[in-house]
């Protein structure tokens, strides 16, 4: 997730500069609404959102700014964050001079910043807002100390596959749906001579997926959410199980793009365009919605020669792990309530929708708003997942776990590709550091 | 960070010592001639302004200098005794928590630690034979037997333990030791040769062309250099042309028997894993060999399967793709769609012995041909479907170091024939021409009487490539790829990466990484300062 949106921040620099450049004056010229009866209730106030999206996601982020200046009258500007919000936002306060409202990538900082007193609860009528159109499970997210600081503006999907579809009709291949003929179709896949997947396993938190994915289905969603809050161990004969799943893939170097060496070192950038390029070299490649942004550098495009269908189940239900954004004001004023108000609408989730690369988590918005077949795929996931939805695992670990080159999680799980047999192992592995990253 | 002023012998052009970059190669290999020239200015009639107002015009200077230069310094010292948050005392916690953190020990024994044994036991040995051969005093060889048994000590702890920053400690090590000499020799080489050939000025030119360079631009060319795949990256085209050239590829990479349950399976061989039929044959009986994993471009190339037709005293057989999408068509059976492979090399193999060989049709039939009766195994050698060679792993975790290290040189072989070039520029000619005349052949001049003389400037280049290679990191970030980063690590990376990346930003422990670099750049520092004092004074 991170390192895909990485990708679009460093391909459009330049762009989101001109972006931040419109954003400055595109809010003074909304003074003509007269049609709506609120058009102007906001007159003259100054409201700074800042945000992780710059380039295409900036641009529909800006949509909703748009629709949100142009019903109030208020002048909204974005402040891009740069790759670390935490931090940015960090610097900021300590400056003394916090924008009104930020968008918080990672769920565990909600619960940081509010115990440091750096954001305010949402007002009650945000709240009833947010019962209404959010399942409980995206309200509990933002709540931190049985106070509601967060309200989940966007939803990331990670329980995709994506895949070529040139390569399934040659080999006479259907989207699987359960893991074993997941496992069947692309072994049909290489009997064809296409290499199934491509396994991006360079950047270690495409693994950490993978695991969550196959975990989420066959553990169950309780187990799940047991793991993350570490009440179980990762020695649990459920973590070894998964393992084991993963390996019926993971072990079989012909199943992989590029053979063992080739899945350990690609990251997923290249493993996208390995699989989407002009010269393929896999058909399937596990990644989240994002991932259709990497696409689009290539000349595949997405809809067609690019589709998705959802992580096959390993058990009862297929997985949904995925991220969001929060909206949190850091400041308490007018201003920062009717914008978290009309967060909370579909008519600002459409606004974004409608415009592509977002998914929202908000029962109430049509889904009809989304551009294609793949977002309407995706975003219809996660909103049938309702309570279900689980937010990816490694985020909710310590970063010296679940969010570090070379250590902890993205480790151990590159160790057990390198060598899928070493289940009990890489199980012990992955309890020692997390207990430590706990510790510490 | 080490905010260390620029290496003296570069040339700067700002700081407190303008006079040093030029003076230091002339002055250090022309000797006698600045002396006269420095005496009148150092003497004492002095006639300029009082102290007061020279204290007056340093001011700015101080105070810029001590801003951008001695704050940071003192400011990265105190920083590194707190924790990540900054607002936490942990003393020397840490220094300690980076030679302890997530170490590992290996206690084998590797290649590196032999090459070290040796190197000591080596020099031990050669102290002894020193002493007694009265070069130097026995005294001298104690202090030199217990500095190897702390270096021993010191680098068997080095290589043993395994972590990021013992990883790093020990790149910084091998930069350290190969990058600095490989480019002053090369430098020298230069220098040496530019002065005897026609168009040196063109060649001076490309070779100090490099230095024009960023960093970050240098790094993002070799990423292309190094590329792994031959149709980007210049070094492996190279290689796979010039493999390619003494061994042909196979026609069928890749292709290989199903999974389970066909008649055919494989088998290890010497060149390769060839594959053999599960049952035996008999002359006069047909075989087939189903094989899949034909890529769909290729298929379209090739022309339809047919079933062999048996021939008395011979094996007869068809080699074909046995894949056809959906499930229409039966596996390990010769269906219409399916395309054969021509031109694989197939042997009948009895008792370990190939008894005959033959190669297949366009339609993938063969017959092997004057068998005598008795059963045979089809086999398809490993040669039909070797993976074709892709060139060297450039950046992989083995040789990623070598090859930074290698556009490190690009880099700075440029400015290593500079110096050293001017250097020799400014050996009186008529030291050579007495030795020439004495009698000496060119390479006892040149390492008679060109050496000593360009001894200090070969120092000065060498002590600055080592105080600048100390602190490399552009090169580094930039070519090494993510998954072998960590095998490429150096001290300067792993100070940024644990002060500014991640969730779990430490500028603690980022601030204390800093000030060993520091201290490790010190000596290398104190003595490029004194050599200049010497020469001064």
């Amino acid at each position: 997730m991170r390192s895909n949106r990485s990708a679009v921040i460093r391909g459009t620099a330049l762009a989101s500069g001109l972006l931040l450049a419109l954003a400055g004056c595109g809010g003074d010229d909304s003074g003509d609404g007269g049609g709506d009866s609120g058009g102007q209730s906001l007159k003259g106030t100054k409201l700074e959102v800042a945000a992780v999206w710059t380039g295409a996601e900036g641009a529909g982020f800006k949509k909703v700014l748009d629709a949100f200046a142009k019903k109030t009258g208020a002048t909204v500007t974005l402040t891009p964050t740069g790759d670390n919000t935490a931090t940015f936002l960090q610097t900021k306060i300590q400056g003394g001079a916090p924008p009104d409202i930020a968008m918080l990538p990672q769920q565990g900082v909600i619960a940081e910043f509010a115990k440091k007193g750096w954001i305010k609860e949402l007002s009650p009528e945000v709240q009833t807002a947010a019962k209404q159109n959010f399942s409980q499970v995206w309200q509990d997210f933002g709540t931190a100390d049985g106070k509601m600081y967060g309200l989940y503006f966007k939803a990331g999907n990670k329980s995709l596959v994506w895949y070529r579809t040139k390569a399934f009709q040659d080999a006479g291949v259907q989207p699987p749906t359960d893991w074993a003929t997941f496992v069947k179709s692309a072994q049909t896949l290489s009997d064809a001579g296409t290499t199934p997947l491509a396994i991006a396993g360079g950047d270690g938190w495409t693994l950490t997926d993978w695991f969550e994915n196959v975990y989420a289905s066959q553990a169950g969603v309780e187990k799940y959410r047991q793991l993350s809050k570490h009440e179980i161990k990762w020695t649990d004969p459920s973590v070894k199980q998964a393992l084991r799943t993963l390996a019926e893939i993971w072990g079989k170097p012909t199943l992989m793009a590029g053979g063992v060496t080739g899945a350990t070192t690609t990251p997923m950038d290249k493993a996208v365009t390995d699989t989407f390029g002009s010269e393929p070299k896999a058909a399937m490649i596990s990644g989240a919605d994002v991932v259709s942004a990497t696409i689009s550098e290539t000349k595949a495009k997405v809809g067609t020669d690019a589709l998705v269908f959802p992580f096959p189940k390993t058990g009862e239900k297929p997985p949904l792990v995925g991220a969001g954004d929060a909206a949190v004001m850091l400041k308490d004023n007018k201003g920062s309530q009717e914008f978290m108000k009309f967060l909370a609408t579909p008519e600002a989730a459409a606004a974004w929708a409608k415009v592509g690369g977002y998914i929202s988590p908000n029962k109430g918005l049509d889904l009809s708003n989304y551009p294609d077949d793949v977002q309407r795929t995706s975003a219809k996931a996660v909103i049938d997942a309702g309570d279900d939805f689980l937010f990816d695992m490694s985020d909710l670990y310590p970063a010296a776990f679940g969010g570090t080159k070379g250590a902890g999680e993205w480790k151990r799980l590159q160790d057990f590709l390198k060598n899928p047999s070493s289940v009990d192992a890489t199980a012990a592995g992955l309890e020692a550091d997390a207990a430590k990253a706990l510790k510490s | 960070m080490t905010d260390s002023p620029e290496s003296p012998a570069a040339p700067e052009p700002s700081g407190e010592r303008p006079k040093a970059g030029a003076e230091a190669p002339a002055g250090a290999a022309a000797g006698t001639k600045t002396r006269p020239a420095a005496q009148p200015a150092a003497g004492n009639g002095r006639v300029g302004p009082p102290p007061w107002l020279s204290s007056g015009f340093l001011l700015p200077a101080i105070l810029v200098l001590g801003l951008l230069v001695v704050y940071p310094i003192f400011y990265t010292l105190w920083r590194s005794l707190y924790d990540g948050s900054g607002e936490k005392l942990v003393g020397l916690g840490n220094y300690v928590d980076m030679f302890t953190d997530d170490v590992t020990f290996s206690g084998g024994v590797s290649a590196g630690k032999v090459i070290v044994t040796f190197l000591v036991l080596l020099i031990a040995v050669g102290t002894v034979f020193a002493a007694y051969a009265g070069i130097i005093e026995w005294r001298r060889v104690w202090l030199t037997f217990a500095f190897l048994v702390g270096a021993e000590i010191l680098m068997w702890a080095l290589l043993s333990a395994e972590s990021p920053m013992y990883t790093a400690f020990r790149n910084n090590l091998i930069w350290v030791i190969a990058a600095p000499s490989i480019i002053v020799a090369l430098g020298l080489i230069f220098a040496v040769v530019t002065e005897r050939i026609r168009w040196a000025a063109a060649f001076k030119l490309i070779v100090f062309m490099p230095m024009a360079i960023s960093m970050l631009a240098a790094g993002v060319i070799f990423t292309l250099v190094y590329d792994r795949a031959p149709e980007r990256g210049v070094l492996n085209a190279i290689a796979v042309g010039a493999h390619d050239t003494f061994k042909e590829s196979s026609a069928y990479p890749g292709v290989r028997p199903r999974e389970a349950g066909g008649p055919i399976t494989a088998q290890k061989t010497p060149d390769g894993t060839a594959y053999v039929t599960r049952a035996a044959v008999q002359p006069g009986q047909t075989a087939l060999l189903p094989l899949v994993a034909v890529t769909p471009e290729m298929q379209k190339t090739l022309s339809p399967a047919k079933a062999a037709t048996a021939t008395p005293g011979a094996v007869a057989g068809t080699v074909w793709a046995d894949f056809t999408p959906g499930a229409a068509a039966k596996p390990n059976q010769v269906d219409p769609s399916e395309k054969g492979l021509g031109d694989i090399k197939v042997e009948a193999v009895s008792g370990g012995k190939v008894a005959a060989t033959a190669t297949t049709a366009a339609d993938g039939t063969f017959v092997l041909k004057d068998l005598p009766a008795g059963s045979y195994t089809v086999r398809l050698p490993a040669s039909n479907f070797a993976a074709p060679y892709n060139g060297i792993d450039w950046l992989g975790s083995s040789l990623v170091t070598a090859s930074i290290i290698g556009a490190y040189i690009w880099m700075w072989a440029g400015f290593a024939m500079v110096l050293i070039g001017a250097g020799l520029a400014a050996i009186p000619r008529d030291a050579l021409e007495a030795a020439r005349v004495d009698g000496a052949t060119e390479l006892q001049v040149f390492w008679r009487v060109t050496m000593p003389l360009l001894a200090p400037v070969l120092v000065v280049v060498l002590v600055t490539l080592v105080i600048n290679v100390l602190k490399v990191f552009d090169l580094v970030y930039i070519i090494a790829p993510g998954a072998t980063q960590q095998d490429a690590n150096v001290l300067a990376l792993q100070m940024y990466l644990k002060s500014f990346t991640g969730e779990g930003a430490d500028q603690g422990m980022g601030s204390a990484i800093a000030v060993v670099l520091f201290l490790l750049v010190l000596p290398a520092m104190i003595f490029n300062i004194r050599r200049f004092r010497q020469e001064q004074g």
